[in-house]
């Protein structure tokens, strides 16, 4: 069936780990590439826990379709709406199998798996080990990747970084990659490749993300011709930690179990956390969305936040940071429950959150856009769209296999061009204009698992040449360009201190100054197109850069400075599809354009590159909306002001 | 909400603040590549609050010039999440094996002047400067099967049920992040640039560790009796020479001794048993 077929796999996270172990299953032969060692890739560091339906939540009245159905009203009803179906039905199914590969989830008196509360539901339905949840996901399908490569079923090409896909005749036939230690170019034949490259929070600067984050590999895809799909639509994750190197994560399941987010209620009050009374305290979110409280979805939070520090100059100590409150919960509970990110905190603080609040604020933490990809709808259509499901109502329908999106078919998470997949955060698809907490896990997973089918049918498809029958040159043309490429740079090696104007790092650190500025919590066409002009002078200075380093061996200045000219691109980009949705969707806040408009912008951003001009033009495309009719999303919310209101009672502890 | 009286009414430190604007001196010890020599450099950097190793080695990388003033090339280094949970960035900073991310200057280098010396790990090959090459370490992951044999990633129920105990002890073993501290801090541990020497050479803590995690996994425990066979061959259990030096240094405080005792009976019941040929 799969005999001679491989299959390059781009990126070592938990999509391109779960899309490795099951290609090889199939019998098709994996080359898996990674920038680091599979182990320590970026999915390590979600925290929190994993979204599925579960019996305890099913007997509540909870079910794959209220899941979906969340998923959806969570993302503005911005996402295809089949491929959300297809997914929230598989997340039982998932847990299933991370639970037989291992995985250490929390467990009950009895065994069973133990479930905890996260933003944008009202019923338990994350699964967790600990709070490095992430982590364990992560450790269980690289040991799943281990065992099938040492059966030789995957070979593993790690410190390889990605510079390009080669794309010939309309299709994906390789890529080109460099060995960041030796630094060898050279191209990989492949009948499919799957891009697993995770998301761009570097373009950012400071983020939530791992350093080999930088949207660079995405850029590389739209350059050659990938749609780049909903770029605008960054999460801004309400809780982190501000440092010097990176914004650390606070994990969401810190309000899940119980922790409460505030401020004084007097402005520029001075005295300690622990010397505020109760009454003098505003706990502003669970003021203003009574039934959420502190787990109202993700973009809501920070804008909140955000509004209470910037708007109202109401931050702890007069800066840019709020209370996040753990302290009124038993130390035991929460050394079980939170560990690792309580750790986390103490660690880079220096203060124990069990018994003092942390000092939050927003920070940029996940892509919902990237690369666009298709899709095959499933055998559910309804003649006409359901309006929206109550909470904890008999579903409408089951959850089999297939009712979202066709199993097995080959354009399932396709690129725009055909045998380039995007698996992951890379893929612009299941979130919409927002995330929620805790379906970043289960988005990878299920894509590595279901979409992997279809890249074996894919590639099983006889009609097409196999690429081992393709003419060399194409692959050595490809190599070579990126060798070119490289030489270019090396070429303007200036060893000391060359100018601030024309170095990587001082263009890279602009780009990330200028796009937290101008493209994150609130934005308006004015700063966005000042946006635009910072980027095209940064591109500018790009072109003229000097390189710092002129080694052959390891040169990471080298490959810095290549990926901060992809990044510009990807922000470029980014920038002109939040300047052309003239509306305010999800984690997209046009203060110029507040509301949602359904007629004009319930459509998928598309940018795509003009290769020869170097330029990127917007364009909007229909989404598939024919399962539940959009309705306003207030998840409830009540307008309260920070000062003068009557505090509200204590939110019920998780224990 | 119950609160327990004996805690502590706050986490904070009492030592004197560090002081701000002050200039921190990096010596660190550089090597082009596999086989040139090795020299110090030192870099002056201006460190701001909060800082950590991982922000100033990219201070470092932006200046181009040592502290002397000479031209030099941006010091190549590992490093990933920056939280530590990657494991990506662990080097010898004074002298101490550690995640260079969580290493904060306010706490090494207090005073203006202080020295900070990075070092990359010695018990593997430098790939340059600060860099090394681990694949040993993932090598042994392999070794000891370090997975559960699964029949597969079809739908087919539940795994095994578990209890709180089990659970809260895998978990803990399951941390590990293959960071390759406890190599680093141990004596029986020793470079091994030729791979074909690894099956041979002392696997170390984490490896025996993982071993341990995986037989006690109720699928895992399939393949118990080979992974205690690896560990009572060369390199295995026996070649601990029980120093406790790596349980002292993992930062995420994994149990490994204990790991190491566990897996040390378990060979012997395990040859035991091959004995009687059960």
């Amino acid at each position: 069936m799969a005999a001679g077929k491989r299959v390059i796999v781009v990126g070592g996270g938990l999509a391109g780990l779960s899309a490795s172990v099951r290609l090889a299953e199939a019998g098709v032969a994996v080359d898996l590439f990674s920038l680091v060692p599979v182990k320590r890739s970026h999915s390590v560091c979600a925290q929190g826990g994993i979204n599925a339906c579960n019996e305890v939540a099913r007997q509540q009245g909870y079910s794959e379709y209220e899941h979906f159905d969340e998923t959806i009203y969570g993302g503005d009803f911005l996402a295809d709406q089949h491929p959300v179906l297809e997914m929230a039905n598989w997340a039982p199914r998932i847990i299933d199998l991370l639970d037989r590969m291992g995985v250490p989830f929390n467990r009950t008196n009895e065994g069973n798996r133990d479930l905890r509360l996260f933003g944008g539901s009202l019923f338990k339905r994350t699964h967790f080990a600990g709070a490095t949840t992430g982590q364990q996901l992560m450790y269980a399908l690289d040991e799943q990747t281990r065992r099938a490569e040492s059966e030789g079923k995957i070979i593993k090409y790690e410190f390889w970084e990605f510079l390009r896909p080669i794309v010939s005749e309309g299709r994906c036939v390789g890529i080109v990659a460099q060995d960041s230690r030796t630094m060898q170019i050279r191209s990989f034949r492949a009948d499919a490749v799957v891009m697993a490259t995770g998301g761009c929070g570097l373009v950012f600067g400071k983020s939530t993300n791992s350093v080999m984050c930088t949207g660079a590999a995405m850029s590389r895809c739209y350059q050659q011709g990938a749609w780049y799909g909903n770029p605008e639509m960054i999460q801004v994750h309400p809780t982190a930690i501000p440092g010097a190197d990176k914004l650390r994560l606070m994990s969401e399941s810190a309000r899940g179990e119980g922790g409460r987010v505030w401020v004084p209620r007097k402005k520029g009050d001075t005295r300690a956390a622990k010397d505020i009374p109760e009454a003098e305290r505003s706990y502003f979110l669970e003021e203003r969305y009574p039934a959420y409280g502190n787990i109202v979805p993700r973009d809501i939070a920070t804008r909140e936040i955000f509004s209470v520090c910037v708007n109202d100059g109401m931050g702890v100590n007069g800066e840019n940071q709020v209370y996040l409150d753990l302290s009124h919960l038993d130390p035991e509970y929460l050394t079980k429950k939170l560990g690792g990110i309580l750790e986390i905190y103490e660690k880079f603080v220096g203060v124990d959150p069990r018994f003092e609040p942390m000092k939050i604020f927003p920070a940029v933490h996940y892509s919902m856009g990237g690369l666009y990809t298709t899709f095959t709808k499933g055998s559910y259509n309804p003649a006409e769209a359901r309006t929206k499901h109550k909470s904890g109502t008999r579903p409408p329908l089951g959850a089999d296999i297939g009712l979202g999106m066709t199993v097995g078919a080959p354009n399932n998470s396709m690129t725009n061009i055909p045998g380039l997949y995007a698996f992951g955060e890379v893929n612009f698809a299941y979130h919409g204009a927002n995330r929620l907490g805790a379906n970043a896990l289960l988005s990878c997973i299920f894509d590595g698992l279901f979409c992997g089918v279809s890249v074996v049918n894919y590639v099983n498809d006889t009609e097409r040449k196999a690429t081992t029958e393709l003419s060399q040159n194409i692959y050595d043309g490809a190599s070579k360009s990126e060798a070119d490429k490289q030489q270019r740079l090396l070429s303007t090696v200036t060893s000391g201190v060359g100018p601030a104007e024309t170095s990587p790092y001082v263009i890279g650190k602009e780009m990330g100054d200028e796009m937290t500025a101008a493209c994150t919590v609130v934005r308006t066409e004015a700063r966005l197109k000042q946006c635009l002009g910072k980027l095209a002078g940064l591109r500018d200075r790009h072109a003229r850069m000097r390189l710092p380093d002129g080694s052959g061996w390891t040169n990471q200045s080298l490959a810095y400075a290549r990926a901060v000219g992809d990044m510009l691109i990807a922000a470029e980009a980014l920038c002109q599809g939040a300047i052309a949705r003239r509306e305010s969707r999800g984690a997209h806040y046009r203060s110029d354009f507040q509301s949602r408009n359904d007629a004009e912008f319930m459509k998928s951003t598309i940018v795509k590159f003009d290769a020869r001009a170097g330029t990127s033009s917007v364009e909007f495309i229909a989404i598939d909306a024919s399962l539940i009719e959009p309705t306003a999303r207030t998840y409830g919310k009540k307008d309260v002001p920070t000062s003068g209101a009557k505090p509200a009672p204590a939110m019920a502890t998780a224990s | 909400m119950n609160f327990t009286s004996s805690a502590p009414a706050s986490g904070q430190t009492s030592k004197a603040p560090a002081k701000e604007g002050r200039t921190v001196i990096f010596r660190i010890k550089r090597c082009d590549g596999p086989g040139k020599p090795s020299r110090y450099e030192d870099f002056a950097v201006k460190v701001p609050r909060n800082a950590n190793v991982i922000s100033c080695l990219q201070q470092i990388a932006a200046m181009g010039i040592t502290a002397s003033g000479a031209s030099t090339t941006p010091v190549a280094f590992d490093s990933g999440c920056l939280e530590e949970v990657c494991g990506s960035c662990t080097m010898v900073i004074n002298g101490q094996v550690r995640q260079s991310c969580s290493c904060l200057i306010d706490e090494y280098a207090p005073n203006d002047g202080d020295v900070v010396t990075l070092e990359p790990m010695s018990k593997f090959p430098v790939v340059r400067d600060l860099w090394v090459d681990r694949s040993r370490l993932f090598h042994a992951l392999k070794r000891v099967q370090a997975w559960v044999p699964i029949d597969g990633t079809y739908s087919l129920g539940q795994g095994p049920k578990e209890s709180h105990k089990n659970q809260e002890v895998r978990y803990k073993l399951s941390e590990c992040m293959s960071c390759g501290c406890c190599l680093e801090a141990c004596p029986q541990f020793n470079k091994e640039e030729d791979s074909k020497e690894w099956d041979s050479a002392f696997i170390g803590a984490h490896a025996i560790s993982q071993a341990r995690l995986f037989n006690m996994h109720e699928t895992g425990k399939q393949l118990a009796s080979e992974r205690l066979d690896v560990l009572s061959g060369p390199g295995g259990v026996s070649d601990c020479g029980n120093a406790q030096n790596c349980v002292k240094v993992c930062p995420k405080k994994i149990p490994l001794t204990e790991s190491i005792a566990a897996m040390g009976r378990g060979v012997m019941v395990n040859a035991v048993k091959k004995f009687f040929g059960r």
